[in-house]
């Protein structure tokens, strides 16, 4: 194994480069740009037998994609922001013609106002579009689970496409140091993509037929049951991985639930503050804990339930605004995977971090605090807070 | 140019699709079928011919077949054509495969312009087949940039305001040349060896090239259904639509039309003019219609060199 120094992005590129995608198709958009510039350069020295295609926007860049997921290749592109949502028509059908596609999100705020920072409204904005979403904590995780995704995607029970979230500049531009595989091990793990149908001139078929009220629906469980099976071939790769590198990673990860009375859930680069945050408070023997999501979806209903069986308060994290929602997705999640348990903690919903919006230790730490007071008290004081915007 | 004996009998795309009667993609696909010249796979565009040849779970396509979206065959076809050439680097896949798209013209000249002159720009190997039935008639006849002027369409009625639609068909040929493409044509299932040779032409470029072929559509430009292949012959006799090709930077004419019928004899027979011939006789509007087909006629002519 070789330390190397990465941004996340610098990250995502290598992990692709080693995962021996056959097509990358890719716009750039900041702050994505940086994988697509590195595995052009790939490319460009010859160091990858992969086909980049160069596309004249994200529309068409997922869309060459999923050409090229039909004959049978492995495909990986990347995008952020306003890229993902002209994707967004795409999405859906990456999804519904079974495509194993692996796409790296550097997470960045929707325009208008136009920003290039990181949040999260971008995929939130794509949730419902039957992607398995995983979002990264660092550079590390970023390389990590852009190996996994690929095999997790291609699995037979699965066959969906599948992001790699990664805060924007917090993430892509910072740089840390990235255990790396060796080529042959990660070649190894993952072998060559085996497509389950295919555009097979030995054995035609026709894909992407139209579909009335009569078979429709029946495709879309088909989607469902695929989604299904996510939770336990996730947990297999994980698995395979820890043989191979070490380090665990599962569903999510909870740092201090085993006592906390109050925690903080939360997904990404914010979860390595919070954990900060929380084992500060812990030795001055407060019972607070984090719970960070890696698969946002599917949604891990079972894992929720049972990381916050205990904990009396609890607050979700939101990185983007669901405009005229009571919650922000993450927190409507969260109270519907609640609401059928017998004991639920009092949930409130935190929403910061918007277009970049920096989250200080001192916040989590007041929002630690509030917790901490509505575990004691039994009393919301605030649904929903806005942690951190000016009045 | 090919011979009838030369053609396959086999039938890659099969009876039972439920284009309606008269249509002319029914024929074109036929055709198209006949022109292949080894493994290949189609892209196809939302339209037409892909809700009525693959309603699940039905198919008359007998080669592999993909439908992605409306907008993107030419980027669907792009990935497609890449990821065999790639596969085939590290040693997999089924050697080369030739990859046609097939599009409306609502796919083409509006919606699909911008992944088409991607593609064209980036110089994938496939040929884009636009089949030309001047409007989105999939969804119910509305205008698009290949409707005539002076046609009424669901979106370009025919008002007593606005004569149908006011502005002119979009030149796609002209478009995709100027990408520096091997190959673009025009064709009608009119001359059936015309458009065969040209769909065989367009395979062999090593390269992009686009084939834009008129469909008679009995729906949408209100004629009887068994005078299809005579309203494209119409289209042509009356330098409507004239037949060329841009070959390798030079144009050529494939069909002159020494003596030109009037235009008024193409629109006449077609209800989506008849605002033009009833209640008054629109001389003004047929004029002008009459001076474009002419000036248009004379810029091809000039470009040709032969």
């Amino acid at each position: 194994m070789t330390i190397m120094g990465m941004t996340g992005d610098e990250a995502v590129a290598h992990a692709a480069k080693q995962s021996k995608v056959d097509i990358v198709a890719a716009y750039p958009i900041t702050p994505q740009t940086i994988i697509v510039e590195r595995f052009s350069k790939y490319v460009a020295d010859g160091e990858v037998q992969t086909g980049y295609v160069c596309v004249e926007s994200e529309h068409s860049a997922l869309s060459a994609c999923i050409g090229s997921s039909l004959t049978g290749a492995r495909v990986f592109t990347a995008t952020a922001s306003q890229g993902l949502a002209l994707m967004h028509e795409m999405m859906y059908i990456a999804s519904g013609l079974r495509c194993p596609i692996v796409m790296g999100v550097a997470n960045r705020a929707l325009s208008a106002p136009i920003n290039i920072h990181g949040d999260h409204s971008d995929m939130m904005g794509s949730r419902d579009s039957g992607w398995i979403q995983i979002y990264v904590e660092n550079p590390q995780e970023a390389y990590d689970w852009t190996i996994q995704a690929f095999k997790i995607a291609e699995d037979k029970d699965v066959q969906l496409p599948v992001t790699v979230n990664l805060d924007g500049f917090i993430i892509t531009h910072c740089m840390e140091g990235v255990d790396v595989l060796e080529d042959n091990v990660v070649a190894e793990f993952l072998k060559t993509r085996k497509p389950f149908f295919k555009l097979d001139t030995d054995k035609p078929i026709t894909i992407g037929a139209l579909c009335f009220t009569d078979y429709y629906y029946e495709f879309k469980m088909q989607q469902v049951d695929a989604l299904s099976h996510t939770p336990s071939v996730l947990d297999r790769v994980a698995k395979e991985f820890k043989g191979i590198s070490g380090r665990s990673y599962g569903i999510l990860e909870t740092y201090g639930m085993e006592d906390a009375e109050a925690a903080v859930l939360c997904l990404g680069s914010t979860a390595g503050t919070a954990r900060e945050v929380a084992r500060k408070l812990r030795a001055q023997g407060k019972k607070v804990g984090v719970v960070k999501i890696w698969l946002y979806r599917p949604f891990p209903i079972d894992e929720v339930r049972a990381a916050l069986k205990n904990v009396k308060a609890l607050a979700v994290f939101d990185r983007a605004i669901s405009f005229g929602a009571q919650f922000g997705a993450v927190c409507s999640d969260l109270v519907s995977a609640l609401h059928t348990v017998d004991r639920s903690p009092k949930i409130f919903n935190v929403i910061f971090g918007l277009g970049g919006r920096d989250v200080k230790p001192s916040d989590i730490e007041h929002v630690f605090n509030e917790a901490l007071e509505t575990a004691k008290s039994g009393v919301i004081k605030q649904e929903t807070l806005f942690l951190g915007a000016r009045e | 140019m090919v011979v009838l004996k030369e053609l396959s009998t086999e039938e890659l795309f099969t009876s039972g699709h439920r284009l309606c009667a008269g249509c002319g993609e029914g024929i074109i696909n036929r055709m198209t079928m006949k022109a292949l010249r080894g493994p290949t796979v189609i892209v196809a565009a939302t339209g037409c011919n892909e809700v009525a040849s693959t309603i699940y779970p039905y198919t008359s396509w007998k080669l592999p077949w993909a439908h992605v979206a409306f907008e993107n065959a030419a980027a669907v076809a792009s990935g497609v054509v890449e990821a065999y050439k790639a596969m085939a680097r590290r040693g997999a896949g089924q050697g080369h495969i030739d990859v046609v798209a097939m599009a409306g013209d609502g796919g083409t000249y509006d919606i699909g312009i911008q992944a088409l002159s991607g593609a064209l720009e980036r110089g994938h190997d496939f040929l884009y087949i636009c089949v030309d039935n001047e409007a989105y008639m999939n969804t119910g006849i509305q205008r698009s940039g290949s409707t005539p002027h002076g046609a009424e369409t669901t979106t370009s009625p025919a008002g007593s305001v606005i004569p149908g639609k006011p502005e002119w068909k979009k030149d796609l040929i002209g478009i995709c040349a100027a990408h520096g493409i091997e190959y673009a044509a025009t064709a009608t299932p009119a001359y059936w060896n015309d458009y065969i040779t040209k769909v065989r032409k367009g395979i062999e470029v090593n390269g992009p090239a686009v084939i834009d072929v008129l469909s008679p559509c009995p729906l949408g430009w209100r004629y009887e259904s068994a005078r299809s292949i005579e309203m494209v012959k119409l289209a042509v006799e009356t330098r409507y639509f004239p037949i060329y090709e841009f070959e390798r930077g030079k144009y050529k004419l494939n069909l002159n039309v020494s003596k030109p019928k009037l235009v008024e004899e193409f629109l006449k027979p077609q209800g989506r003019f008849s605002h033009l011939f009833k209640p008054t006789y629109r001389k003004d509007i047929i004029d002008e219609i009459q001076q474009n087909v002419d000036a248009n006629w004379n810029r091809i002519l000039k470009l040709c060199t032969n």
